[in-house]
């Protein structure tokens, strides 16, 4: 069927209305392990009251990740903290400090979000981008063609590119360890987080332990969960003692940031009925003037 | 009597000081080019992970495609509407959306990160992605428009096929395949056209659906769900001016007057059509109550203040005036006019509106992006007069031609 569907689509424009209608029940079909929302999915709790700031997770994701990086006892180095850093194509995960006036600073990782319903997957022209069963959003190389409008499209401006690279440049993004997680291992940045700030465990789980720290210590906390309700939800959550817009959080909302554009795009294609019907309405019009200017004759 | 006007070769010399200065220009774009190609794309753009797109794809290829809707909209007036006043304008008109969505191919080629995977779309589907829609549509109107041309060519060359020596053995079947074409294609062509002008309507429209998914990242002045409708009323609006735009540019360049009596015709549709497009536009920036923003002044509402006025407010008071319609000049400034309004636009949407929630600057295009951008605008020009000085595509007035042969419907 799908063959057959991809055949008669090279074939010829003409019978375009008839091959694309196999487009919604492809999607529907996609392999059976990939963008569906399981209910076991997995995330990570990360408690930003209790991150030191000791950049061993930035490390690890590196040595994880087989990406070029010093010794782990350079990361020791705190000047890096002067200037905010996001992730990017050489470091998956940057850990930022902020309220640097106090006496305590605060510590917020930051790497992809894993998100729900995320706008990445939505958006990727060849389907490169998964939400795996176990929450992970991952990137295939054998499909991507480096255009970039995951990046256009991620709210948390996650996916970085390397422009320079001539030849099979890579999206890069946090994987949530995926070949790890695969083994039965923890994610890199958990395994190796030595004051316990990151917790790895079944999404469900994690909000309920989050919901417990919040009403055991309310002086701890502020009363909010990033990450639960964020564009439909993410697999990483985080907690923490002030705002999240003082730790550089987006303020977004709590609609799948895929959903409006998903909506426009099947309401015009809605299974090929409205372009068919302006292929018909066309066609007739076309032969009511040829006819009318036929029937005038030459002036 | 009116003057018959057929398509026929343009004879002039093709080397003049302008068609040089473009050679040149096209020359130094594909310079750059090539280190685009050996030294990957940051080695020539701007671009960095907090603005992942530019110049290139902002204009070459938004841009591009709204600006070569001549195509559409003279096929829509001369084929659905039967109008065979303007039958003149269909040929340029054609050539124009062909060449210009030929560019906007090559343009996505040379910004995508794996160019020799552009093929993956065709086999690798992700029916909710807006640029997956725009990416296969885009395809198929190209081959529609390269279909469309082809009576053309047969026209160009049948009897005429006389190769040279050692190929002399092919003309026979040369003959007989252009013949086959011709005579396939008269029967057919109309669903072709059809097929061109729906598929136009869907790419246009998905174009805009393009930006929504960059939800907050997006202004929004620019920022609604009703993109779509926009980007598609504005490319229709769009469409004639460039008509008028090329056609009163080739005259000047042939040597040729211009053709006011189909022309101002064209423009008494632009003043609805603009006032629809500006109707939805004013009436999206009410109910989204946006208008608030353009009390602060910055780049955005600067911007969006001189699309809305310059881009359209300008040129529709100007078309509603018959002198205007009735003057050269006038008319090609209002015309140029809207099309620097879309243009404007989707610069706009795709560049200006674009912010992201982390920036370490802003983005502004390189002298590299510049250049290639240039150099394809040169190219697709130089092509454009190696075409209409080897094949039929300018209307000329034909003295042997005095009584009007029965229609058919080629291109």
């Amino acid at each position: 069927m799908e063959k057959q569907n991809r055949r008669s689509f090279l074939k010829t424009a003409g019978l375009l209305t008839a091959a694309m209608t196999g487009i919604p029940n492809k999607s529907a079909k996609a392999a059976p392990e990939e963008n569906i929302l399981s209910e076991d999915r997995m995330g990570v709790l990360v408690d930003t009251t209790v991150c030191i700031g000791c950049r061993n997770c930035e490390w690890a994701c590196k040595k994880a990740h087989e990406l070029p990086t010093e010794s782990l006892e350079s990361y020791d180095d705190k000047s890096v903290f002067k200037k905010m850093r996001r992730p990017n194509e050489a470091a998956l995960t940057v850990v930022n400090q902020y309220e640097k006036d106090i006496n305590i600073p605060v510590y917020a990782k930051v790497q992809c979000m894993h998100c729900d319903h995320p706008a990445c997957v939505s958006a990727c022209i060849v389907g490169a981008i998964s939400k795996r069963a176990n929450g992970s959003v991952t990137w295939d190389t054998d499909k991507c063609i480096g255009c970039r409008y995951c990046m256009v499209a991620c709210p948390f401006q996650i996916p970085s590119f390397e422009y320079d690279k001539a030849l099979n440049p890579e999206i890069r993004k946090c994987d949530f360890c995926f070949n790890r997680t695969k083994e039965g291992k923890l994610p890199a940045c958990v395994e190796i987080c030595p004051v316990e700030a990151l917790t790895y465990g079944a999404r469900n789980d994690l909000i309920k332990i989050a919901r417990e720290k919040i009403k055991k210590y309310p002086d701890r906390y502020i009363n909010y969960i990033y990450g639960e309700n964020e564009v439909g939800g993410t697999s990483w959550l985080y907690l923490a003692g002030q705002d999240f817009s003082k730790l550089d959080f987006p303020k977004l909302g709590t609609k799948p940031a895929p959903g409006v554009s998903e909506s426009i795009q099947h309401g015009i294609f809605a299974y090929f009925v409205p372009p068919a019907s302006l292929y018909a309405l066309l066609a007739g019009i076309m032969w009511l003037n040829k006819k009318k200017s036929e029937s005038e004759g030459v002036e | 009597m009116e003057m018959y006007m057929k398509p026929s070769l343009i004879s002039k010399k093709y080397f003049t000081p302008g068609v040089i200065v473009l050679i040149l220009l096209a020359l130094n774009g594909l310079i750059f080019l090539a280190f685009r190609f050996f030294f990957g794309i940051g080695s020539v753009t701007n671009l960095n992970n907090q603005y992942p797109w530019g110049l290139w794809i902002g204009v070459d290829v938004a841009a591009g495609v709204a600006l070569a809707a001549g195509g559409f909209t003279s096929a829509a007036l001369g084929h659905i509407m039967y109008r065979e006043h303007f039958h003149s304008i269909v040929r340029p008109a054609l050539l124009t959306a062909m060449l210009g969505y030929t560019f906007v191919a090559i343009g996505v080629f040379v910004d995508i990160g794996r160019w020799y995977y552009i093929w993956h779309p065709l086999i690798m589907w992700n029916g909710n992605s807006a640029l997956f829609e725009v990416g296969i549509c885009v395809m198929m109107y190209v081959t529609v428009l390269y279909i469309e041309f082809l009576p053309i060519v047969t026209e160009r060359f049948i009897g005429r096929v006389n190769l040279k020596k050692s190929l002399s053995f092919l003309n026979k079947p040369l003959e007989k395949l252009l013949k086959i074409l011709d005579k396939g294609l008269s029967k057919t062509i109309f669903i072709f056209i059809i097929l061109g002008v729906v598929l136009f309507t869907l790419h246009q429209s998905s174009l805009g659906t393009l930006m929504v998914i960059a939800g907050e990242k997006m202004h929004p002045l620019w920022q609604t769900p009703v993109l779509p409708l926009l980007f598609l009323l504005s490319a229709i609006s769009v469409g004639f001016p460039m008509v008028i735009f090329e056609s009163m540019i080739a005259s000047k360049s042939f040597g040729s007057k211009p053709e006011m009596d189909v022309l101002t015709p064209l423009g008494y549709t632009l003043a609805p059509l603009l006032g629809i497009y500006l109707a939805f536009k004013i009436g999206d920036m009410f109910i989204r109550e946006t208008f608030v923003y353009l009390t602060e002044i910055n780049t955005a509402s600067v911007m969006f203040t001189i699309e809305i006025v310059v881009g359209i407010i300008i040129p529709l008071r100007m078309f509603l005036s018959k002198k205007v319609l009735k003057s050269p000049p006038l008319l090609f400034t209002a015309s140029s006019l809207v099309i620097f309004g879309v243009f404007l636009n989707r610069v706009n949407n795709f560049i200006v509106a674009y912010t992201p929630p982390y920036s370490f600057g802003s983005y502004f295009p390189s002298i590299g992006e510049i250049s290639v951008t240039v150099g394809f605008v040169a190219l697709l020009v130089l092509l454009y007069r190696i075409i209409v000085m080897n094949f039929p595509v300018i209307s000329q007035p034909d003295e042997r031609y005095a009584i009007k042969t029965k229609y058919t419907i080629r291109g």
